[in-house]
């Protein structure tokens, strides 16, 4: 065979895709703080049995409200560092503990809802027409429904655990995934490269499979991390009104609400389960704003 | 005409529903209607006409990508519908205008050049790597770009990507809708040139639409003039460029730029408006633009003719047999 017209050759030998991300990845600050902070917890709550000094349900009244050990009453003790709460219960066994809580709820309810509003939206985005028609519908449907007052309802029907909580999370935050991978969707199943794959023959799942979500991975992945936040804070605040996490279960949200009672005396009850709180939202939300900008256009 | 034709559409029509609005009623888009169009083995067929009047749907419906409202296509004598996918996929094969879209950014070009066969279920998989790059150095693609992406390289190798994807399944017809008006003008003529070569080496047939008129005159055996969903005027190349019967033909030859500046810019003497596809003109749909036309062609649609010279035509000013005067 004879070769075809020669090529201009490029000017220098460019680094390869994975040097490329490794580059990009480690010049992100918020991307690397937030996956530093999101590991730590991570750990702290899969070696709860061994990092928690005491047992997380263990109450001894008579060391009740110990404050921290920065806290410069008499009582402060390196026996309890961050001190015991109203039934004298380790205030830093029942945080790692809750750890493993707020991780659950989070990536449960995240994964839930993730399945529904992919296949939804991807549907939706691929078929569009009809399909689009009954998806967005579905969409508005659960738009127009107020995420704590359909908790309390089924709360109040089914009774409340952490299995409950997941399901009414994840029944409930698929919204934003639905919305975000449709839009992302038609914007894909429009360029040439999907024409092409159906001119050589590909089926509408290879497509889909193989065309399309490679290319909308990096908006699931943010939408994701977003709605893993979002379900911490939702977990929170329904423990919070008491229609979560069940006591004496050690969720931060339940903590929290279990103090607000002795808010103005003793204040640190609210402000140790509080920051764990933002700590783990912010790690979540800096680690998707970073995959976000790793992967954006531009990147390979 | 002898043999049996490569691909051969025979009166088809697509007509896309477009929503009016909110509670308004929908209306029909005509984007091709009743065309017939076939292609030999061997010859470059060219399809040419302005933007929006049909030509991307009918290579889409020649791919088997949309079905056709009315008509049907055959491909080597049968029916494009009744064929399976992955034989339609084996013998037609398309090359997008813009090289940027028509190569998935996630896939590197081994992947890309190897998806074929891996789609195709081909029989030897141990062989597919050095098929495809085979068929990468023979479209000039060195094969140290196998493991790159498509955003490390240039529109040019981009292209010679997507040709050499459309290929490495050796398809008799390729259908390249505009394969060069999304390059550089310096890349246009190698990837023309390697069409040409690609053509005579493995045979093929090409369906080419192009709003480039030089690069038609330079690859095409024969041509074909769309307006507004019809064909209206086909012929051997050397006689529609020497003498167009249609009017638009003569037009659209006519708005060909010239290197030479004090030509100035030629007066196709068209006018600006090209019209709503939604609301086609009664009688010969070209007749509100067209210089010669005559008081019947508001009336009455022109028929096919054969056109003086060879070729057909389909416009009153050649058709004998019409007598527009009753009509008038």
């Amino acid at each position: 065979m004879e070769k075809a017209a020669p090529m201009v050759s490029l000017p220098a030998p460019e680094p390869s895709p994975a040097a490329l991300l490794r580059r990009r990845i480690f010049g992100h600050a918020g991307l690397l703080i937030g996956s530093a902070v999101l590991i730590a917890i991570i750990l702290t709550a899969l070696l709860a049995p061994w990092i928690a000094p005491h047992d997380p349900y263990d109450q001894v009244l008579d060391r009740k409200l110990i404050p921290p050990v920065w806290s410069d009453g008499g009582k402060a003790t390196w026996v309890h560092p961050l001190g015991t709460d109203h039934f004298g219960r380790d205030y830093l066994s029942r945080l790692i503990w809750g750890a493993r809580i707020s991780l659950v709820i989070g990536f449960s309810a995240m994964l839930i809802s993730g399945v529904i509003g992919t296949v939804l939206g991807v549907l939706a985005g691929f078929f569009g027409g009809r399909v689009d028609m009954v998806a967005n519908f579905l969409i508005t449907t659960r738009l127009s429904m107020p995420v704590v007052l359909v908790a309390i309802a089924v709360v109040s029907l089914v009774g409340s655990s952490l299995t409950v909580v997941i399901w009414v999370l994840g029944l409930l935050i698929w919204d934003r995934f639905a919305v975000v991978m449709r839009s992302a969707t038609m914007q894909v199943r429009n360029l040439d490269f999907v024409a092409a794959a159906q001119a050589l023959g590909c089926s509408k799942s290879r497509i889909v499979f193989s065309e399309i979500l490679p290319n909308i991975a990096n908006h699931l992945i943010v939408v994701a991390t977003v709605e893993m936040a979002h379900a911490i804070l939702l977990e929170a605040a329904l423990s919070f009104l008491g229609l979560g996490v069940q006591p004496p279960e050690p969720s931060w949200g339940l903590m929290i609400s279990e103090a607000k009672g002795l808010m103005f005396f003793d204040g640190w009850l609210i402000a140790i389960p509080g920051t764990a709180l933002f700590a783990l939202v912010l790690s979540i939300n800096l680690l998707g704003d970073g995959v976000r900008d790793v992967t954006a256009p531009g990147g390979v | 005409m002898s043999g049996a034709a490569l691909i051969e559409a025979r009166e088809v029509s697509c007509t896309f529903t477009v929503s009016g609005g909110f509670m308004k009623e929908k209306r029909r888009l005509q984007a091709v209607s009743r065309v017939s169009l076939r292609i030999e083995p061997g010859e470059v067929m060219a399809l040419v006409g302005e933007s929006g009047c049909g030509k991307t749907t009918l290579a889409k419906m020649m791919m088997g990508l949309i079905a056709p409202s009315e008509g049907t296509i055959e491909i080597g004598g049968r029916p494009l519908a009744s064929l399976p996918r992955m034989e339609i996929a084996r013998s037609v094969q398309p090359i997008f205008q813009d090289p940027y879209s028509s190569l998935n950014p996630r896939r590197s070009v081994g992947s890309i050049v190897t998806q074929p066969l891996r789609v195709q279920k081909d029989p030897d998989p141990e062989t597919w790597r050095r098929r495809a790059e085979e068929m990468m150095e023979f479209v000039g693609l060195p094969q140290r770009l196998f493991n790159h992406y498509p955003g490390q390289l240039s529109g040019g190798q981009r292209q010679r990507v997507a040709i050499a994807r459309a290929l490495v399944n050796r398809p008799r017809m390729v259908i390249c809708d505009e394969p060069t008006s999304a390059l550089d003008v310096s890349v246009q003529s190698q990837i023309l040139n390697l069409m040409q070569d690609l053509r005579s080496e493995l045979g093929l047939t090409y369906l080419l639409i192009s709003h480039n008129l030089a690069a038609v005159e330079h690859m095409a055996s024969r041509v074909a003039v769309m307006y507004l969903g019809r064909i209206v005027e086909e012929a051997k190349t050397g006689r529609l460029f020497d003498s167009p019967c249609h009017p638009y033909s003569e037009a659209l030859l006519g708005s060909v730029l010239t290197p030479d500046p004090t030509l100035g810019i030629p007066d196709t003497q068209l006018g600006t408006s090209y019209p709503n596809p939604l609301d086609v003109p009664p009688g010969c749909s070209f007749h509100p633009r067209c210089a010669k036309a005559m008081p019947g062609c508001s009336v009455r649609a022109p028929r096919r003719v054969p056109a003086p010279g060879g070729g057909a035509v389909a416009c009153h000013l050649h058709d004998e047999g019409a007598a527009l005067d009753t009509v008038s």
